[in-house]
């Protein structure tokens, strides 16, 4: 049996593992949706709100192909982030997979560029005030901003030259990410699967099941239960995930009362906002992303899973909280208490890359780590009771 | 790690407050107990039918409708009027075409594949007409206002006088539920004011409840077939997931024996 067939996966994968096979699902459901909304809608400034009621109207399930394609965005970050904090939860950014991560974070760049200009191309309010604000950003930049955003804009607002060209990249990123999806899954190959232990596995061997059927089966099931999530947002609540005013078509001379991103951008929004200067802010938010890049020689620790952590595991869950509460603040006004709570959060975010993290490498004493995936099963160490212990609390 | 803990309590704490402060600023909404809302809503037939009679006898003097048109009054899910009965909507308006064989532009009954007629050619004239505010168009106004359907039901009958120690300019109207409070429409439902062919008594509440209905159909004309095909969909997916479950587990049980 050659080893392309077999893929020797490791066999104590848990559902967290299975988000990689949902993303795949998600790209392609938003590639397939997304050509089909372009056979109708019209990038232009003056017929774009009304080409999308034309799908949303009179286009054969058009209200489906549209719901599916905007709910799926939602969806796909979603299972991104479930995603992304897999991976901080078992270290499996650290080597051997550092590549893996790398291209990883590229892919999620990608995503905020394309799911920010698809938000655009509806041209309701909050696309038009979220492309400028958003825009504008890069006049922070000393010297050349201005003259950098006028290039952005093709002109001197974000007009109709803004949306085709939005309209044009929207269209384009989503294969540059196919691309990458594609050397994300060929990088992680050669080291194969991290798993909730976090140890290296031989291959093949007793700690590995051939990825057909059990892993390809296990991947459905959560698929599966991943799209009854998505159908109920679709088919029952299509609109719950969007801002009102978006149904409200573009005007340049009415400013909403609160221009709010997309949920999923909500957390980078506040540390955007965090930070008084806008230079400053503007950097804040970009390191915020590309800090993540850094992970691999930022932890110092040499143990991957924080089942073997103890320390790690609740600064890891510190952490989550810090980002849903950055989400939350960043959907309110930045005044007073928001902006206070914002500044703690954000200080905090980038404490615990830079400062705990690299430290806790050095002062943590961790759980001596199984010399396979079948001990802790079978019994027989004196750490499976504390890791079942754990496993029972961390991983539901 | 006492110290994490704390700044973790005093976080939840802060959050938790600011969340209460958020809803006392808003005021409550009336609520109505929606025919369309939950799994298998449907629209009320009659209360769509009356509501668009609310909507042409009052609404669309001054609002549009840009993007519904008359044959999508006959369609099925919506106020199923008679493909007749549309035609006869239709024909009471007047449409600009052209241009004919001579190269003039005319005027012709609308009918069937025409959109809505928009009481005001453009929207500097609509402005000029309601003292500088524009009535917005109706076609997706129940989805583009956050709290939508209650949101226009409690300003319809939201209208008050304004409280002591606040002075209205002439044409600006106290309304409890608007944003900011005030709104340049007047009152726009009394009762009586339309009579209903099918014996509804036309109150005040009953003509806000058919009007935001039929606005909720406008805004989203499939909102029927939607919900049928959800349900099917779910239903389908729970079957589907609960043979792959099972499925998993006979596979996965060939390891599990095995350890």
């Amino acid at each position: 049996m050659s080893d392309h067939e077999y893929v020797p996966t490791p066999k104590n994968l848990n559902y967290w593992w299975t988000f990689g096979g949902i993303l795949t699902f998600c790209l392609i459901t938003q590639i397939v949706t997304g050509l089909t909304l372009a056979m109708h809608y019209i990038a232009h400034a003056d017929l774009a709100f009304e080409s999308v009621e034309h799908i949303m109207r009179d286009v054969n399930y058009g209200w489906l192909i549209r719901y599916i394609h905007s709910n799926g965005a939602s969806m796909f970050f979603l299972a991104v982030y479930i995603h992304i904090f897999r991976s901080l939860f078992y270290g499996s950014y650290k080597s051997p997979r550092e590549i893996i991560w790398i291209i990883g974070i590229m892919i999620y760049l990608l995503m905020m560029a394309a799911a920010f200009m698809g938000y655009v191309l509806p041209w309701g309010q909050m696309s038009f005030w979220g492309a400028t604000v958003i825009t504008n950003l890069f006049s922070a930049i000393p010297f050349v901003g201005e003259g950098i955003v006028t290039w952005l804009w093709g002109g001197y607002s974000v007009d109709n030259p803004t949306l085709t060209r939005f309209f044009t990249l929207h269209y384009l990123i989503p294969f540059l990410i196919l691309g990458l999806v594609v050397l994300h899954i060929w990088a992680l190959h050669v080291p194969g699967n991290n798993n909730p232990i976090g140890i290296d596995v031989k291959k093949p061997s007793k700690d590995t099941v051939p990825f057909h059927p059990y892993i390809v089966i296990k991947d459905a099931f959560a698929l599966l239960m991943f799209m009854i999530v998505f159908a109920f947002f679709v088919f029952y609540s299509p609109n719950i995930l969007g801002h009102a005013d978006n149904y409200i078509e573009a005007n340049p001379m009415v400013t909403p009362a609160h221009i709010v991103p997309e949920w999923y951008l909500l957390p980078f929004y506040a540390i955007l906002r965090s930070v008084p200067d806008k230079l400053m802010g503007v950097i804040a938010m970009l390191s915020a992303i590309l800090i993540l890049a850094a992970l691999p020689w930022l932890d110092t620790s040499k143990i991957r899973s924080a089942v073997f952590r103890p320390l790690y595991r609740q600064f890891y869950w510190i952490l989550v909280i810090d980002v849903l509460v950055l989400g939350y603040v960043g959907a309110m006004p930045a005044e007073g208490l928001y902006l206070l709570i914002a500044r703690v959060a954000t200080t905090y975010y980038f404490t615990h890359f830079l400062i705990i993290l690299p430290l806790l490498g050095f002062k943590e004493k961790t759980i001596p780590l199984p010399l396979n995936i079948n001990e802790p099963i079978l019994g027989g160490s004196p750490m499976v009771s504390a890791l079942k212990k754990d496993k029972d609390k961390i991983i539901q | 790690m006492k110290i994490f803990y704390k700044t973790f309590y005093v976080l939840i704490f802060l959050l938790l407050g600011s969340f209460q402060v958020n809803s006392a600023e808003k005021v409550k909404l009336l609520k109505v107990d929606w025919s369309f809302k939950g799994l298998f809503g449907k629209f009320d037939r009659g209360s769509l039918q009356r509501g668009y009679q609310v909507y042409s006898e009052v609404c669309a003097s001054c609002h549009s409708m840009k993007y519904v048109s008359y044959r999508n009054l006959a369609e099925p899910g919506g106020p199923e009027f008679t493909k007749d009965q549309a035609k006869a909507i239709a024909a009471n308006f007047e449409v600009l075409d052209g241009p004919n064989n001579d190269g003039e532009m005319f005027t012709r009954a609308a009918k069937l594949s025409d959109k809505f007629v928009k009481p005001y050619e453009n929207m500097k004239a609509a402005q000029a007409a309601n003292g500088g505010a524009y009535p917005p168009d109706m076609s997706v106004l129940a989805k583009a206002r956050s709290g939508g359907v209650d949101y226009i039901y409690s300003v319809l009958l939201g209208y008050e006088d304004p409280p002591s120690g606040i002075t209205l300019d002439d044409g600006v109207y106290y309304n409890k539920y608007m944003y900011g409070n005030n709104i340049k429409m007047a009152q726009p439902l009394s009762d009586g004011l339309v009579e209903y062919n099918d014996g509804t008594v036309a109150t005040e509440e009953q003509m806000a409840k058919d009007v935001v209905t039929f606005l909720m159909w406008a805004a989203e004309p499939h909102l029927e077939s939607r919900h049928k095909m959800g349900f099917k969909a779910i239903l389908y997916l729970i079957i589907l997931t609960i043979l792959v479950y099972f499925s998993m587990k006979k596979i996965w049980s060939r390891i599990e024996s095995e350890v």
